[in-house]
C-alpha cells in the first residue's frame, strides 16, 4: 500500500493540518518509507488472535454518574486565545 | 563534597541532621542551573522563586520535626506534567502559551510530599522522540562526552532528555519522566542514570500531557537505584482521575532495594540477541549476568518470539492514539492560534503552525492507519500483535523472576546522527518498547562504559506490579557494577 499525493491531502485535511503543496512530495516519501517498514507485520500470523487495546489488565471501575467538578469559568478560560464574556471566541461558523 | 553531589538518601540524612538547610540545598542546584543550563538547555523554565518558597516551608517543618519522604528535595519535572501556575509546554510550540490552572496528581503527590520542583525539564516535543532533537525549545547537550572527542556535542537521549541531563549534570537531585516507548530508559542509559518504568496503572496519567494513552507510564530519574525507588513511591498511588490508575497498594520499594537477589530466576531473551549489536553491549550483557549469578541468582534462557515485530507494532499503535489525544490542540481553548478566515481556517493554520515535523508525520500517520478502509489493515493488525507479545512476557514470566537485557542498542549519539531518516532513530528504542507494549514494570541501570567512555545501561524487566523485584535486580547490578564515573560537565566539575 503506497500513498500518492491525492491520499496525503485527504489525511491532511482528515487531521486538519495544512500542508502546502511544495511539502506534499516529501511527506508522500517519508510516510511510505514508515509504512513500508511497517508492512514487515504482515509476515505474523494473527488467525484467532484477541486484540489487546491497553496494558491495563484490569476490569473497568464504575462510578456514580453525578457532577463533581465545574462551576470556575474564570479558570477554565484563562488559557483561551480570545474569549468574549465567558465563552471561548472563534471566526464566525454560521453566515 | 559539593552539595549537588548528594543522592537523595544521603541528603534527607543531612537535612534531619541539620547539617544544611532546605534553602542551602535548593540554591546550591538554582546556582548550578544558573552556570550550566544556558549550556545543556536542559530546563525551559527555571521556577527560582516558587523553589525557594517551597525551601522555605521545608525548613519550616523540618524545624518542627516533620519530614516526609521528599521534604526539601530539588527536583527537576519533565515539562509534560501540569504544574498548577506554571507554564507547561510540552516541548511544543503549541502549548507555548499554556499555563495549567490544575496540578497533575504525580507533581501533586511529589508535593504532598514536600519535595521542591526546580523547573520544567526540556523534552522531544509532546514526548516524541528519542534524542530531544524535536523540542520547540531547543535541544539539549548531554553532560558526558566522548573522551576522544571532547567538541562533539552528544545528545541525551529522549524523550525526557532535559530530565536525564539535569540529573547527570547535579542540576537536580532527581526528576520526573514519562515513557511511552523507552523515553525514560533511553536517556537514562544515554546519561549514566538510573530510569524507571513502573507498570501500566502503578502512576496515575492525569494532568500529564497525553502521546500515547495505552502506553504513557510517569516514572523517576535518580543517581542510584535506591533514590529512584524513593520518588516512585511518591508518585505512585492509586488515582480515580485516571480510569486506567490501578487501585493497589503501594509497597516499600526503598526497602525492595536491599532484598537481594538470592534464589532468583533471572531469564536472558535470545531475541535481545540482535545482529550488529556493538561487542561491548554484549559483553556488558554477560558481565551483568554473571554478577546476578554471582549474588545468588540463576540465569535460564527464555524466548520473547515477537520481539522484532514491538517496534512496527509500536509505529501503529503509538501514532494512532496520537492523532487522537492531539486533536484537541484546535487553538480555540487554550495554547497558540493562527489564521481565522473561518473555524477551518483556525484549526489548520493553528496546527501547521504549532506542530514540529516530527509530531505532524505521526498525527498523519496516526490519522491514516485509522482512516476507513485500513483500519483492519493496520490498526486492528497491530492491536493483536500487541496481545502476542503481551503473550510472550506471561509465558516468559511463567518460568522466571525478571529478564536482563541492554537498554539500548549504542551508546549516546551525536548531534546530526541518525537524524536523516525517521527509521533510525525509531530503532532506538529497540529493546524499550516491548515492555511498553505489554505494561510492564522495567528499569534501566547504569553499570559501564564504552570505549569512548560513554555510558551503557542494562535493562531489568518485572512481572506486573512487581517492581520490588525489579528495585532489588537493580541493587544488586548496580552494587556489583560500583558505576562512578561522572560526565565531564557537571555542578562543581
Amino acid at each position: 500500500m503506497s500513498l500518492d499525493h491525492a491520499t496525503i491531502r485527504r489525511i491532511a485535511s482528515l487531521a486538519r493540518i495544512r500542508v502546502e503543496e511544495h511539502e506534499v512530495e516529501n511527506l508522500c516519501q517519508e510516510l511510505n518509507g514508515i509504512l513500508g517498514w511497517i508492512e514487515q507485520l504482515n509476515d505474523v500470523d494473527v488467525t484467532g488472535v484477541e486484540p489487546l487495546t491497553g496494558a491495563a489488565n484490569m476490569a473497568m471501575a464504575m462510578r456514580e454518574d453525578i457532577v463533581t467538578d465545574g462551576g470556575y469559568p474564570e479558570k477554565i478560560l484563562t488559557n483561551a486565545p480570545e474569549r468574549i464574556g465567558d465563552f471561548f471566541a472563534v471566526p464566525k461558523v454560521v453566515e | 563534597m559539593s552539595l549537588t553531589d548528594l543522592t537523595i538518601v544521603r541528603a534527607r540524612d543531612g537535612l534531619r541532621a541539620k547539617e544544611f538547610s532546605a534553602v542551602d540545598l535548593t540554591m546550591a542546584h538554582l546556582h548550578a542551573i544558573e552556570a550550566l543550563n544556558p549550556r545543556l538547555n536542559a530546563f525551559i523554565t527555571v521556577s527560582h522563586a516558587r523553589a525557594v518558597d517551597r525551601a522555605r516551608v521545608a525548613d519550616a517543618a523540618l524545624a518542627a520535626g516533620e519530614q516526609r519522604a521528599l521534604t526539601g528535595i530539588p527536583l527537576a519535572i519533565k515539562d509534560l506534567f501540569c504544574t498548577e501556575g506554571v507554564r507547561t509546554t510540552a516541548g511544543s510550540k503549541i502549548l507555548g502559551p499554556f499555563v495549567p490552572p490544575y496540578e497533575s496528581t504525580v507533581t501533586a503527590n511529589l508535593l504532598r510530599d514536600g519535595a521542591v520542583f526546580l523547573g520544567k525539564a526540556n523534552l522531544d516535543e509532546f514526548a516524541m522522540g528519542s534524542s530531544n532533537m524535536t523540542s520547540a525549545y531547543g535541544p539539549v547537550e548531554n553532560p558526558w562526552k566522548r573522551k576522544q572527542d571532547e567538541t562533539a556535542v552528544l545528545v541525551p537521549g529522549g524523550s525526557s532528555g532535559g530530565s536525564a541531563a539535569a540529573v547527570a549534570a547535579r542540576l537536580a537531585m532527581g526528576a520526573t519522566g514519562t515513557d511511552t516507548g523507552g523515553s525514560i530508559r533511553q536517556p537514562a542509559s544515554f546519561c549514566g542514570l538510573v530510569g524507571v518504568k513502573p507498570t501500566y496503572g502503578r502512576c496515575s496519567r492525569w494532568g500529564v500531557v497525553a502521546f500515547a494513552s495505552s502506553l504513557d507510564h510517569p516514572g523517576p530519574f535518580a543517581r542510584t537505584v535506591r533514590d529512584s525507588a524513593i520518588l516512585l513511591g511518591s508518585m505512585a498511588g492509586h488515582d480515580p482521575r485516571d480510569s486506567t490508575s490501578a487501585n493497589v497498594a503501594v509497597p516499600d520499594f526503598e526497602a525492595a532495594c536491599a532484598r537481594g537477589v538470592k534464589g532468583l530466576r533471572i531469564g536472558v531473551p535470545k531475541e535481545y540477541r540482535s545482529d550488529g549489536m556493538p561487542a561491548e553491549i554484549e559483553a556488558l550483557w554477560q558481565q551483568g549476568l554473571d554478577w546476578l549469578r554471582q549474588a545468588g541468582a540463576e540465569v535460564v534462557d527464555v524466548s520473547l518470539p515477537h520481539t522484532k515485530h514491538g517496534l512496527a507494532t509500536y509505529y501503529i499503535v503509538a501514532p494512532a492514539e496520537a492523532s487522537s489525544n492531539l486533536a484537541r490542540y484546535d487553538g480555540v481553548r487554550f495554547g497558540a492560534r493562527d489564521g481565522g478566515e473561518d473555524l477551518r481556517d483556525l484549526y489548520e493554520r493553528t496546527r501547521a503552525e504549532g506542530f514540529g515535523p516530527e509530531v505532524r508525520r505521526r498525527i498523519l500517520i496516526g490519522t491514516y492507519v485509522l482512516s476507513a478502509g485500513y483500519y483492519d489493515a493496520y490498526y486492528l493488525k497491530a492491536q493483536k500483535i500487541r496481545a502476542l507479545i503481551l503473550k510472550d512476557f506471561t509465558d516468559a514470566f511463567a518460568g522466571v523472576d525478571a529478564l536482563l537485557t541492554p537498554t539500548t542498542p549504542s551508546a549516546a549519539f551525536a548531534r546530526g546522527e541518525n537524524m536523516d531518516d525517521p527509521i533510525k532513530m525509531y530503532l532506538n528504542d529497540l529493546f524499550t518498547v516491548p515492555a511498553n507494549l505489554a505494561g510492564v514494570p522495567a528499569a534501566s541501570v547504569p553499570v559501564g562504559l564504552d570505549a569512548n567512555g560513554l555510558p551503557l545501561g542494562l535493562q531489568v524487566i518485572g512481572k506486573p506490579f512487581d517492581e520490588e523485584t525489579v528495585f532489588a535486580v537493580s541493587a544488586a547490578l548496580e552494587q556489583a557494577a560500583g558505576f562512578s564515573a561522572l560526565p565531564t560537565i557537571r555542578a562543581g566539575g
